[in-house]
């Protein structure tokens, strides 16, 4: 089924042989959206990508946050979504005593960290993962959290190309906030510049040979600069 | 003037709306807005949401709340509107939150809060009517998952005459019975969700009134759709 564009309450598809999925309620025999969104069939379970509207937490998504407030036992950690989010002590990949947990992480530090778990009360992250933990240095950017998945392509295609083309080392928050670190700040601009195109040309199809082509025409600019 | 030959001060039909037009994401720093407008009465609707309710003590950990704030702007009637709630937005803004609250299914977000700002930019009678078209549209638009849109406008009884969408002419129009205005508010599959009403009417006049209200709002359905629709260009 191609995608298409659906509103709340409008029929996607109806039929005993289809399974509502995310964004979708099943009424009678039909399969209703209940958000705005772009509709997708695939092995017969529809659902609705969310075009717009808040950051939703889910288990596993890699984040980008900032240190809120230290409690006895762990770090609060503002993640741009509606419920806060906690870093437990015990989630920490070393041993960290009470009285020097602001070295480790202070207020105000940002961090990359990792959803354990999403409950009534609120987010767990756990930062025991490779790749995860204080930011020291570099840019960080923060973009609308529904154009994530086109930044970061198929399978990491489009961010690879941004990694290759410039040289830095770029991580994705799911939430919308987008850690770049280059060598030099023009590299990072430079970057910032590229995932900016990205995003307001997030629809058009073939969006990495687009951006291959952005790359190629921009890159003489930047060497001339020099 | 007979009451069979009432003549719309626009020469519009009796079950004519005024020209409406609609569009999504007028404000760029809300998580979802819409403008909708019925010829000169123009509403724009910011939605921020689901977020944590402030103040804490008026978070209810059942469920989500809704909280909706209408608000005339000063110049949008010939003369100054005093800025800040008043008596009147006040009960307006509770109109629309009881008119929107059966379709939004905010009941997975506890403790927190999905606030719609309704403003009026210009005012041509039927603003509530035009509010909560755009604020269905702007709740849509912030991706809030909804059974359905409603459409909502206004009937009134010009003495014994119904017409479709008043303006503020018809609106103070005084002769015979004079003139009831009659808001109503329905969901996409027909089921009423809002409808105000004071003055006399009698009920097979009423069920007149239900059945151009959902024609009209077969109309304003098309508009809305289009709205949301049109606003994604795929490739």
């Amino acid at each position: 089924m191609e995608r298409k564009v659906v509103i709340p309450g409008e029929v996607i598809v109806s039929g005993e042989d289809y399974l509502p999925g995310e964004g979708t309620e099943k009424r009678g025999q039909e399969i209703v959206a209940i958000r705005y969104g772009l509709a997708e069939e695939s092995s017969s379970l529809v659902k609705v990508i969310a075009l717009s509207g808040i950051y939703q937490p889910r288990r596993g998504n890699v984040v980008i946050g900032k240190v809120e407030n230290i409690t006895f036992n762990g770090w609060v950690v503002d993640i741009n979504s509606p419920t806060g989010a906690f870093l437990p002590l015990a989630e920490v990949p070393r041993f960290v005593s009470k009285d020097e947990m602001s070295e480790v992480l202070d207020i105000g530090d940002m961090l990359v960290a990792k959803i354990l778990g999403v409950n009534g009360r609120g987010i767990d992250l756990t930062i025991k993962m490779r790749g995860l933990g204080k930011i020291e240095e570099g840019m960080i950017i923060k973009v609308n959290s529904n154009k994530v998945p086109r930044i970061i392509g198929k399978e990491g295609s489009m961010i690879n190309i941004v990694k290759n083309e410039t040289g830095c080392n770029i991580t994705v928050g799911q939430n919308g906030l987008i850690w770049i670190k280059g060598e030099r700040i023009e590299d990072e601009l430079f970057v910032k510049r590229a995932i900016m195109f990205i995003t307001e040309k997030s629809f058009t199809s073939g969006l990495t040979e687009e951006v291959q082509k952005w790359f190629d025409k921009h890159k003489k600019g930047e060497k001339e600069k020099e | 003037m007979t009451a069979k030959t009432f003549k719309r001060p626009d020469g519009r039909k009796a079950e004519e709306t005024r020209p409406m037009s609609a569009k999504v994401g007028v404000v760029p720093n809300a998580d979802g807005s819409a403008m909708f407008s019925f010829g000169d009465t123009v509403a724009i609707a910011a939605v921020y949401g689901p977020r944590k309710m402030h103040p804490q003590h008026s978070q209810n950990p059942e469920k989500g709340t809704l909280r909706c704030n209408y608000n005339m702007l000063s110049f949008s009637v010939a003369e100054r509107a005093r800025p800040g709630p008043n008596r009147r937005s006040t009960e307006i803004s509770k109109i629309t939150e009881w008119a929107l609250e059966p379709i939004v299914m905010i009941k997975k977000y506890p403790n927190m809060v999905v606030d719609v700002h309704i403003g009026i930019l210009q005012a041509n009678a039927s603003t509530r009517c035009a509010g909560i078209n755009a604020a269905a549209l702007a709740l849509a638009h912030a991706g809030i998952p909804m059974k359905e849109l409603v459409s909502s406008v206004s009937i009134g009884k010009m003495d014994k005459t119904l017409v479709v969408d008043l303006v503020k002419e018809e609106e103070d129009w005084e002769e015979g019975e004079g003139s009831t205005d009659i808001p109503i508010t329905l969901t996409n599959s027909g089921k009423i969700t809002h409808l105000q009403l004071d003055g006399k009417i009698t009920s097979a006049e009423l069920k007149e009134v239900l059945k151009l209200a959902k024609k009209a709002n077969r109309e304003i359905y098309e508009v809305q759709k289009k709205a949301l629709k049109e606003s994604i260009k795929l490739n």
